[in-house]
């Protein structure tokens, strides 16, 4: 190992500083991009509302970057933390407009309303679906935002924070560790398609684009708004992630990754900085489900089935492990380009003998690029920007950073 | 002694004019009987039948009971009415239902018999049924008499049992009798012995025999009334048995929150109800206040105050008596009844066994592949799942081309063997061989060809659920009694993973691939100066796991259907079945398939509708599992254990 395997830098390195720059005044210039042309009418709502969903995307990738391809825990869990946190923000969304239709029903009768019969009228609106009126538990909290904003954080925080300690205490690492994360959202899942566990099962929560509190805005504005405040999240994300993974938490984080038993063995309390970026990671990603949910006007559980999170894990690669903005990079490019494929904007290719249509071709595109990506192309789309900035540290780097499964490959970039 | 003499010569020369004498000859000699029955003299028609013992006899008393039967007043013969045409009926004959000619339908008179006497020939239509020569009517009729037990049914059922043949059937018929007796036997005693015989038997009839004389009834009774002997105590909650009180008729129902909110309305003069504004009512406490005002004016029933809840309760007997009034019969059939529940609780546990041990063998078969791959090379193969779907669309597409399907599903295993494995070795050789030591990439790569293989299949075979059908000779279930049984497919697929069993364990422990294999395993690096080459071996390790993994896709298309996300709905939890069983040893994974599969059976065993449920708390335990054993209950040692 050369000094250089474990830069214990203190302070922001420039390059950090200006990647980080250069980030955040390309998102605002697109946000304005965005807002001029939404304005001007040249691109749908819907198209509006895609860009807001694929910001939050984006940060819940830069959180997966900071826990797989800075701290080497391949969380296959984390769309979990974006679901509970779009399930919280959802309940409230889903009370309040619901409290606000059966207020009016009842207006109509000839006695105003009591709470009890608001209540039961809420019940029967909601759960109906389920053939149950009674209002469950966990929506104690349902009529209040204030209440459900801290669910946002804490739901996924704290389960992350439970389960993280239970995991790392035990030192399960690697592949057992992916696995793990991987049961625990196909448990949380299958858990919520039950029908009686309060969430309405598989029909999840729905009507969501509707904001109460703003009857009069069209959804053209809330569009707008929720671009710009998903905008502002994944700025204020990048920004905290990058403060983090710099200085001296970054290094421990880096060198966790690269040799986990080396750090413990320099009498670093290893399971802590873990517990740290898995459960921060966590409340980010679940903040970024609360913003994309109420673009996306549903939830159910099939959002946080495992495959969710495999994608989210295939996002980072594609943009580059272990550089926060190749992460945001990943998430943006693969689901645009994804999303002009399933919807059928790409034209068909007709081969003579067989028609090629992208709706059905897609997915099999997508899995053999990943392939090619993860064999030829470690560095991902980051990459890219490499040979831009013809950056080339560290030549002499012929090993990987250190003897961990997550650590870091030549191959794959310079720190 | 002459007298003597003459009898025996009577009964001698009877005897053979009986046996010529035909079904229309009996009815001749009671006609006016037959043809207006009552309930005492048809009884000495069916006794004269059944002693002729004329061949048609059912089939007569058949059509009798239906009113089909007619006298035809030309020849003053009984006949079988069939089909009228242009006032002609056809006449049928009485013993066999042939057609023997027509007569005008106004010379035909029916014979209608009333609701009692069609009750008494259906009785004798039963005992002749249990004398029929046929074993199949024989069957019948006793299902007939299981589904509608009756105490009429007892006498021709005992009367049928000596003449039986079949040592099954007449096993079945006194198990009847004894069911019928214990209901509706005469006396005591009979009754006792009969349901003492039942003690154990798990039958559902018995059950229902059993529990229809230990039926009880709720009865409301005032609390000064004398206590009833054998009568058992109701312990209610409040509110229930106030609600049935009210449901009785002895006590005023509960104002209800509609009921304040309805007669509010009623009573609402303008804007304001007993001088209350109605603005004001939204709040419960208003409405209440409201109501009491309107209580007080007399114009609405007062609201029913706790005292007078309890009082209520109070002053009378909730109490349950038996329906039966016998006290004797009622302790044996207590006594048999607990008999029974022992039984049934063991039998259903026999066969929660059986389900487990099933389960667990498909896990077994779907995870040992990928226990293999990742043994030995640290690997975790998320295409594994998509195997095994490549596996199941072998055996459906040898299928198409073989219509024989045993012999298609002799093809089938080795064909999907040879497939899986050849695309196993490829996936190695092009993708798996580059990120050697770096298996978080080759998850994330495998996900990659695991996806893309979903969505081929998808494209080539389309989203509607392809069948693999089993052969006849696997199609049934083998059944031990009413409670357990299992079908012959999951036998087979047992069979099938013990055979996996032995052959990887041969495969490792007796061959020198096997050898080679646990040498990588161990430690490559010394396994490599030793001479043995990695590479050969990552390559044929992946090839058999993937191979087996193919057999697995054939075993469970057989089972369940065949679709392109088959696979993923295996993967997870073969990894589970991996993890905690432990990597790389064939006994781990045996180990891990049989905890899981018991383990989803218990849970699902306490609440059988839910399997999701099941499931969510299976996973629940695994990871709190692997807080305590997180190298999986076979851990390896040695250096292959820092993985």
């Amino acid at each position: 190992m050369t000094d250089a395997a474990l830069p214990l830098r203190s302070g922001r390195p420039p390059v950090r500083r200006t990647s980080t720059m250069v980030f955040l005044v390309a998102l605002a210039a697109f946000a304005v991009l965005v807002t001029v042309l939404a304005g001007a009418d040249m691109i749908s709502t819907s198209f509006v509302k895609l860009l807001g969903k694929t910001l939050c995307l984006a940060l819940a990738a830069v959180a997966m970057d900071v826990v797989w391809g800075y701290t080497g825990i391949l969380s296959l869990g984390h769309m979990a933390f974006f679901g509970l946190g779009g399930y919280a923000i959802g309940m409230w969304l889903m009370w309040a407009r619901t409290e606000a239709i059966v207020a009016s029903n009842l207006a109509a009768s000839a006695l105003p309303p009591t709470p009890g019969e608001l209540r039961e009228g809420i019940g029967g609106q909601i759960f109906g679906v389920v053939g149950s009126s009674d209002i469950p538990l966990i929506w104690s909290f349902a009529h209040s935002l204030p209440l459900q904003l801290a669910m946002v954080v804490l739901v996924p925080g704290l389960l992350a924070l439970v389960f993280g300690w239970l995991a790392f205490r035990s030192r399960v690492t690697g592949v057992y560790l992916s696995i793990l994360t991987q049961a625990m959202t196909l448990a949380l899942s299958l858990y919520l398609f039950q029908n009686d566990t309060g969430l309405r099962g598989n029909n999840g929560l729905s009507g969501l684009q509707n904001i109460p509190g703003f009857p009069a805005a069209s959804q053209a504005q809330i569009s707008i708004a929720f671009f710009w405040a998903s905008a502002l999240a994944l700025a204020l994300g990048y920004l905290l992630f990058a403060w983090v993974v710099s200085g001296r938490m970054g290094s421990v984080l880096r060198a966790v990754r690269d040799d986990e038993a080396r750090v413990r063995f320099l009498g670093y309390h290893v399971e802590s900085f873990k517990l740290f970026a898995f459960t921060l990671t966590a409340v980010v990603t679940g903040i970024a489900g609360a913003l994309y949910y109420p673009q996306a006007g549903i939830i159910n559980p099939g959002e946080v089935a495992p495959i969710a999170s495999i994608y989210l894990a295939v996002w980072v690669a594609i943009g580059g492990r272990g550089r926060l903005y190749g992460a945001a990079i990943g998430a943006i490019a693969v689901s645009l380009v994804s999303n002009w494929f399933t919807s059928g904007g790409a034209p068909d290719l007709d081969l003579g003998v067989y028609e090629i249509r992208w709706t059905e071709w897609w997915l099999v595109l997508l899995g053999v690029s990943f392939v090619l990506v993860t064999l030829l192309a470690p560095k991902g789309l980051g990459g890219l920007v490499d040979l831009w900035t013809q950056r080339r540290r560290g030549p002499a780097r012929r090993a990987a950073y250190g003897p961990d499964t997550g650590a870091k490959r030549p191959e794959e970039g310079a720190e | 002694m002459l007298r003597l003499f003459f009898a025996i010569l009577l009964t001698a020369v009877a005897a053979p004019a009986a046996a010529q004498e035909t079904l229309q000859d009996i009815l001749q000699s009671h006609a006016e009987e037959v043809a207006d029955p009552g309930r005492r003299s048809v009884g000495v028609v069916i006794e004269d039948l059944l002693e002729a013992g004329v061949p048609g006899a059912p089939l007569f008393l058949d059509a009798w009971q239906n009113r089909e039967v007619v006298l035809n007043e030309g020849d003053g013969l009984f006949y079988i009415a069939g089909e009228e045409e242009g006032g002609m009926t056809v006449l049928r004959d009485i013993a066999d239902g042939a057609a023997v000619g027509e007569a005008p339908s106004g010379a035909l008179s029916e014979v209608r018999p009333n609701g009692g006497v069609r009750r008494v020939i259906g009785a004798a239509l039963v005992q002749f049924r249990l004398s029929d020569p046929d074993a199949s009517t024989r069957r019948r009729a006793l299902e007939a008499i299981a589904r509608r037990p009756d105490a009429d049914q007892i006498e021709p059922l005992a009367a049928s049992i000596e003449a039986e043949e079949s040592p099954l059937i007449r096993d079945e018929k006194l198990r009847l009798l004894n069911i019928l007796t214990a209901r509706y036997g005469e006396t005591t005693e009979e009754r006792v012995a009969a349901i003492e015989a039942m003690a154990g038997s798990i039958t559902p009839d018995a059950r229902a025999a059993l529990s229809d004389i230990l039926a009880t009834r709720d009865r409301i009774v005032p609390a000064a009334e004398a206590e009833e002997p054998g009568a058992l105590p109701l312990r209610l909650p409040r509110d229930e048995a106030y609600a049935r009180l009210v449901e009785e008729g002895l006590a005023p129902p509960l104002v209800t929150p509609a009921a304040i909110r309805d007669a509010i309305l009623a009573n609402a003069e303008g804007e304001t109800v007993a001088g209350l504004p109605l603005a004001a009512m939204d709040t419960d406490a208003a409405r209440r206040e409201a109501y009491d005002r309107l209580a007080a004016e007399g114009l609405v029933e007062p609201f029913v105050t706790p005292e007078q809840i309890e009082a209520a309760v109070a002053a009378h007997r909730f109490e349950a008596s038996y329906t039966e009034g016998d006290p004797q019969v009622i302790e044996a059939a207590r006594a048999a009844l607990g008999s029974v529940e022992t039984q049934v609780v063991l039998n259903r546990t026999a066969d929660l066994a059986l389900d487990a041990l099933s389960l667990a063998s498909i896990y077994f078969l779907a995870a040992i592949g990928l226990a293999i791959t990742f043994g030995v090379m640290g690997v975790i193969n998320m295409a594994h799942g998509e195997f095994i779907m490549m596996g199941a669309y072998t055996g459906y597409l040898v299928q198409q081309f073989v219509p024989d399907y045993t012999l298609s599903l002799i093809i089938a295993l080795p064909l999907a063997f040879a497939v899986t494995a050849a695309a196993g070795i490829a996936m190695e050789r092009l993708v798996i061989r580059h990120l050697y030591h770096r298996p978080l990439e080759t998850l994330l790569a495998t996900f990659g060809i695991s996806i893309a293989l979903q969505q081929l299949a998808k494209n080539i075979f389309g989203t509607q659920a392809r069948p693999l059908t089993s052969p006849d000779w696997l199609s049934g279930q083998w059944v031990v009694n009413e409670l357990v049984s299992i079908s012959y497919i999951r036998i087979a697929i047992f069979v099938l993973a013990l055979v996996f069993l032995g052959l990887l364990l041969f495969i490792l422990n007796r061959t020198r691939l096997g050898l080679e294999v646990r040498a990588v395993t161990q430690n490559p690096g010394m396994a490599s100066s030793m001479g043995i080459d990695p590479d050969r071996i990552n390559m044929l390790t992946f090839g058999l796991g993937s191979g087996i993994a193919g057999i697995a896709g054939v075993a469970i298309g057989l089972y369940a259907q065949v679709t392109s996300e088959m696979g993923a709905n295996y993967i997870v939890q073969s990894f589970m079945t991996v993890v905690v069983g432990g990597v790389g040893n064939v006994w781990g994974t045996l180990a891990g398939a049989g905890l899981i599969g018991v383990l989803q059976k218990v849970i699902e065993g306490f609440n059988p509708s839910n399997t999701l449920a099941a499931q969510t708390y299976m996973i629940l335990f695994i990871i709190l599992f692997i807080q305590v054993r997180p190298r999986g209950i076979v851990a390896l040692r040695g250096r292959a254990a820092e993985g």
